[in-house]
């Protein structure tokens, strides 16, 4: 057990569980965003309650920033090794012959995807720490109602914001595209379900950027 | 036919190598590619040059000596079948064909199109084997019932050949098609049960330590591989891995 992580399927089996528990973030924090665009109080109320109920501000959240660093360390320390195991190039490769372009390009996809984070963290984030843990305002009101909402529709102003999280969304796709049936096979899930998993995973890849995209530009056009 | 070739040559396993240009005139369609680079190799010979080294052997699809990388593909730009039944039919007149070795850290190149597969060697000798007890009292493997899902299974895990084109085609070097055939052989028929939690933690330890990457699932083995062996038993080879290093 102690030499799992040093072998190459235990890394991957690592990479699998991280990803897994991402996409299971990622489906909370879908059903979260969608509530804004049929109400601003069921948005602001379920906010609130993820913003402030400790189970979630000290349990949830640490294991999901330590979730998405390890998925992203990870992920660079085997693109790293991986490199390392062909150090002389083909002349001439046809990958598009057995593979997909999002399984091959999984580290690009990565990296739009940890841009789009480090963005996000500057617009949601680091101001929601500022006001809860530095100013110490846990009520979550601004000049009397719920700031949320406000913040949200605010943030998706900006036309080049919002084609910054298109183009993320696109990118988080084509990473869903291939990272999602990926990880049930690096767990060794392989079986008479596959077939369907396959079709489900392509819904969850593309419905759910699709419908973080919806979400910023539905805030975007009708302005609020 | 008239053709270009573009042939890795490397004088030994010191040597830096290079792509060389080879014009070949009237090719047959209905040669394969190993008698096209023999035809070369004559040209090259009766002008004095030294012919291409490639390794090739049965010349009938089951032994896995011929290798080759050509057109971006391993075994070319057909599927289930290795260099040698590969056929000029696949190529148009005027063509440009690059041939290249089999590309990985854990397959040095020898010479020209040559390369050292002995890791595969290593790998099998670290586990991929049933311990029989030759005292005279061995049971006979036909008198143990096998349901005939699991013995068809591990029958298609057998079929591996070991010719490296999973490795070849990955873009990460990875072996684990082939290491995972030979633990699923095993890890379906009750022979190989015993000995089954030894023989994955050491086949891929043995993998580790020969310098192959790590599986990302690209699939692209499954494609090229010219025997068909399936994602399924890199499935199965993570279970039976887990399975073995909770147990160890």
């Amino acid at each position: 057990m102690s030499g799992l992580l040093n072998s190459s399927i235990g890394r991957k089996f690592a990479m699998a569980l991280s990803a897994l528990f991402l996409m299971i973030f990622l489906l909370q924090h879908f059903a979260i965003n969608i509530l804004s665009v049929f109400s601003a109080d069921a948005f602001n109320e379920a906010s609130h309650f993820m913003g402030t109920f400790w189970a979630v501000q000290y349990l949830l959240q640490p294991v999901l920033i330590f979730g998405v660093i390890f998925h992203f360390v990870m992920g660079f320390v085997l693109e790293i090794k991986n490199n390392k195991s062909r150090q002389i190039k083909y002349a001439k490769n046809n990958g598009g012959a057995n593979s997909s372009w999002m399984s091959r390009n999984m580290i690009w996809s990565g990296f739009a995807i940890l841009a789009f984070i480090v963005l996000h963290f500057i617009d949601f984030w680091i101001p929601e720490i500022n006001i809860k843990y530095i100013q110490g305002d846990m009520s979550g009101l601004h000049n009397g109602e719920f700031r949320y909402f406000y913040e949200l529709v605010e943030k998706f102003h900006s036309p080049i914001r919002v084609t910054a999280y298109v183009v993320a969304f696109v990118f988080l796709a084509l990473h869903l595209l291939h990272g999602f049936d990926s990880a049930f096979q690096s767990v060794g899930a392989n079986n008479k379900y596959t077939k369907a998993l396959k079709g489900f995973s392509k819904v969850y890849a593309i419905g759910i950027p699709l419908g973080f995209i919806f979400i910023a530009l539905f805030h975007h056009f009708t302005g609020h | 036919m008239n053709l270009t070739l573009k042939i890795w040559r490397q004088k030994n396993a010191k040597d830096k190598g290079k792509m060389v240009n080879y014009q070949i005139a009237d090719v047959s369609p209905d040669m394969s590619f190993l008698e096209m680079l023999d035809v070369l190799n004559n040209q090259l010979i009766e002008k004095g040059d030294e012919p291409v080294a490639f390794d090739h052997d049965c010349r009938e699809g089951i032994c896995g000596m011929c290798s080759l990388y050509i057109n971006g593909e391993a075994h070319g730009p057909d599927r289930g079948i290795t260099t040698c039944q590969l056929h000029m039919r696949k190529f148009k007149d005027g063509d440009t064909i690059y041939i290249e070795p089999f590309r990985a850290k854990a397959f040095p190149v020898i010479k020209d199109l040559v390369v050292d597969r002995s890791a595969f060697d290593r790998v099998q000798h670290a586990g991929g084997f049933v311990s029989v007890n030759t005292s005279g009292n061995t049971q006979d493997a036909n008198a143990i019932p096998i349901n005939k899902q699991d013995a068809d299974a591990a029958f298609d895990a057998a079929t591996c050949i070991g010719c490296g084109a999973c490795v070849a085609t990955c873009k990460n070097s990875s072996a684990m098609l082939f290491v995972s055939a030979k633990v699923s052989q095993y890890a379906l028929l009750p022979q190989g049960q015993v000995e089954a939690t030894d023989r994955v933690l050491n086949m891929v330890k043995q993998m580790d330590e020969e310098g192959f990457g790590n599986c990302t699932n690209t699939g692209a083995c499954e494609v090229e591989c010219p025997k068909g062996i399936s994602l399924e038993n890199i499935a199965r080879m993570n279970r039976e891995y887990l399975k073995a290093s909770l147990k160890g």
